[in-house]
């Protein structure tokens, strides 16, 4: 399968007055066709922001992409102008945000909405536009005769739907969900994540999916990269990595999720908090953190090795030649 | 079936079809509901008819002397009385209603698209943009804005026309700097932010999604504007360099009566009590539009 989209070295800095928040640092990535990748990573590692550096959305100032290439169905969209994102924007790429009842214009008809979607990328008549855009409706179980609401009729996963029915209304390559199910409750995340995997087989549409949570990683995705500061310290096969999570950090949030059959007093954690992002550890970005942390951890940023096929891991500890040399 | 599951959930009774003009309807339907603001609405309609059969209505002329009929009070031949030139105070306010609606919006009308410009980019722009715009919207807003207008008016000339220009242009600072705070606190909205994700260009967002949010103030202020445009034009014609004497307007009758208020107070009374009540229409107007056109208010 052919690589969709491919992060090279980016890294994304917010500078203001005093200091440089280093939120995206050398990262790597890639999605292939139909593929779902799930980014996990504590609060403030840096997903979001890489979704928006995708998008070429990073505020700016005092948003800034220092260095890195992004390659979407081969071309540099770093070198794209304002314009040609535009087109790209909602048609090949588009975004779910986190919270549905945020991201919905409150004194426009969901329909609307959908239709101003549609209305932006394809060259149709008004009542064709109207007729795609309640089919949309419809496609994420929504009945076509509540196109003229206001989202303050919807409930909250009802609302969600709509924002998935405008992400997918130009049938785009790749969709960003950034956290898409947090603000919604259990019950109604799954029926969410259901139908955005239903969809996305259905438009075979890539998918980049943004959560806090291994669960639904699971459940939904092909290939996971775990995030921490600014990089992606695993990736790889979501049964490969959750049966064999190598990095120690990686190992620290399995361990922290509580498990059904044994009984605990208390959770293991993961000792201190992310680093600051003005001022990061020299070497590995988790050596201050990690239990197993050796000298040249703290010298030297690691390598990315490829332990197994499509298991990649940055840590000294799976270093033959380290290991060897020493 | 969870399709299905999720339709069954939400069964609601009405299905309505159609655009724009149902969007007007919706909100006609939901100011029907306040009474105050339907009597406003009335008044000014009846203030608009007035305006425009103005011919028909007034049962004098407006502008002819009737020396022998000087100051009489009101009566059944004059209903509003006559001034000290005797001429009919109820045929001049008839007539004078066409002067102060056309100043009254017309004036607000070209604040209204140059403030809510001005606003809307130094807004949503921010950083240099803002600067420059906002510290020159200062400056206007500096001078008072009847000192504002005469300086346009002396510039212009007298005239109707440049009488909306100069009020119009003094009102300008207010809706710049009420429609910048609004786009501030909307757009980082996240439907903003969705905007941009979907490919709006910015005019489409700030037209489509930043205004038609910020509009509830800008309507209360318009409507206050109307009545402050019309007290500003009054201003103006009282020192003579508005309209010029005899076009009735509703300001420049109450300045000239003002001379005579202790033996004839029915000259200033009437003209006063006309600037009034439509002031107040407007006012409980405005109110009423907020609320109506506010969906979330809907029930």
């Amino acid at each position: 399968m052919e690589n969709l989209l491919e992060i090279k070295n980016l890294s994304i800095e917010y500078d203001t007055d005093e200091r440089a928040n280093k939120a995206v640092n050398n990262l790597n990535l890639k999605i292939r066709e139909g593929e779902t990748l799930g980014f996990v990573g504590e609060t403030g590692a840096g997903k979001t922001t890489t979704a928006l550096g995708i998008m070429r959305l990073v505020p700016d100032p005092p948003g800034k992409i220092v260095s890195g290439e992004i390659y979407f169905e081969g071309e540099n969209l770093l070198q794209k102008s304002e314009k040609e994102m535009r087109t790209i924007r909602g048609n090949k790429i588009s975004m779910i945000f986190q919270d549905p009842m945020t991201s919905l214009n409150p004194i426009m008809t969901v329909g609307e909405q959908i239709q101003e979607v549609i209305e932006l990328h394809q060259n149709l008549a008004k009542d064709e536009l109207r007729k795609k855009a309640e089919e949309m409706l419809e496609t994420v179980g929504i009945r076509k005769e509540r196109f003229d609401d206001y989202p303050h009729q919807f409930s909250g996963g009802m609302k969600q739907r709509v924002v998935i029915a405008m992400a997918l209304a130009c049938n785009p390559k790749l969709i960003i969900a950034d956290e898409p199910t947090t603000a919604l409750d259990v019950t109604i995340q799954a029926q969410v994540l259901e139908l955005m995997k239903e969809l996305k087989d259905k438009f075979n549409t890539s998918m980049l999916l943004i959560t806090h949570d291994l669960g639904v990683v699971a459940e939904t995705c092909d290939y996971v990269a775990i995030m921490y500061a600014g990089s992606s310290l695993e990736y790889g096969n979501v049964e490969r990595l959750y049966n064999n999570p190598l990095h120690p950090y990686t190992v620290g949030l399995f361990n922290s999720i509580p498990s059904l059959d044994e009984d605990k007093e208390k959770l293991d954690v993961i000792p201190g908090t992310p680093p600051d992002p003005a001022n990061l550890p020299t070497g590995c970005r988790f050596h201050p953190r990690c239990s197993r942390c050796m000298e040249i951890c703290k010298k030297s940023i690691p390598k990315t090795i490829e332990v197994e096929k499509g298991h990649f891991v940055s840590c000294f500890l799976y270093d033959k030649e380290i290991k060897e040399g020493k | 079936m969870q399709e299905e599951l999720i339709k069954n959930q939400e069964t609601e009774s009405y299905e309505r079809k159609g655009s724009g003009l149902r969007k007007v309807k919706d909100v006609f339907h939901r100011m029907k509901k306040n009474k105050l603001a339907m009597f406003g609405l009335v008044i000014i309609i009846l203030l608009v008819l007035t305006a425009i059969f103005a011919d028909f209505i007034a049962p004098y002329d407006y502008s002819t002397n009737n020396l022998k009929d000087q100051f009489s009070g009101p009566s059944k031949e004059h209903l509003f009385g006559t001034d000290e030139f005797g001429r009919d105070i109820f045929s001049r306010i008839v007539y004078g209603s066409r002067i102060s609606l056309q100043v009254g919006f017309i004036s607000v009308g070209i604040a209204l698209i140059a403030g809510v410009a001005i606003g809307a980019v130094a807004g949503f722009y921010g950083g240099k943009v803002d600067t420059i715009l906002m510290r020159v919207i200062d400056i206007i807003q500096s001078l008072p804005d009847i000192l504002l207008a005469i300086a346009i008016m002396a510039v212009l000339g007298p005239g109707l026309a440049n009488l909306m220009i100069a009020v119009g242009i003094a009102a300008i600072p207010g809706y710049a700097k009420i429609v910048r705070s609004s786009v501030l606190s909307i757009k980082d909205s996240e439907y903003v932010e969705a905007a941009k994700a979907n490919g709006s260009s910015d005019f489409r967002i700030i037209i489509k999604h930043i205004i038609p949010n910020c509009l509830a103030p800008i309507i209360v202020q318009a409507t206050l504007g109307v009545a402050y445009a019309i007290i500003n034009a009054a201003g103006l014609s009282f020192i003579g360099l508005g309209l010029e004497p005899p076009t009735p307007e509703w300001g420049a009758m109450l300045s000239g009566g003002r001379a005579y208020i202790r033996d004839f107070p029915h000259m200033t009374i009437f003209p006063g009590l006309a600037i009034v009540i439509t002031i107040f229409a407007l006012n409980v107007l405005g109110d009423g539009l907020r609320d109506a056109l506010d969906p979330k208010l809907k029930q």
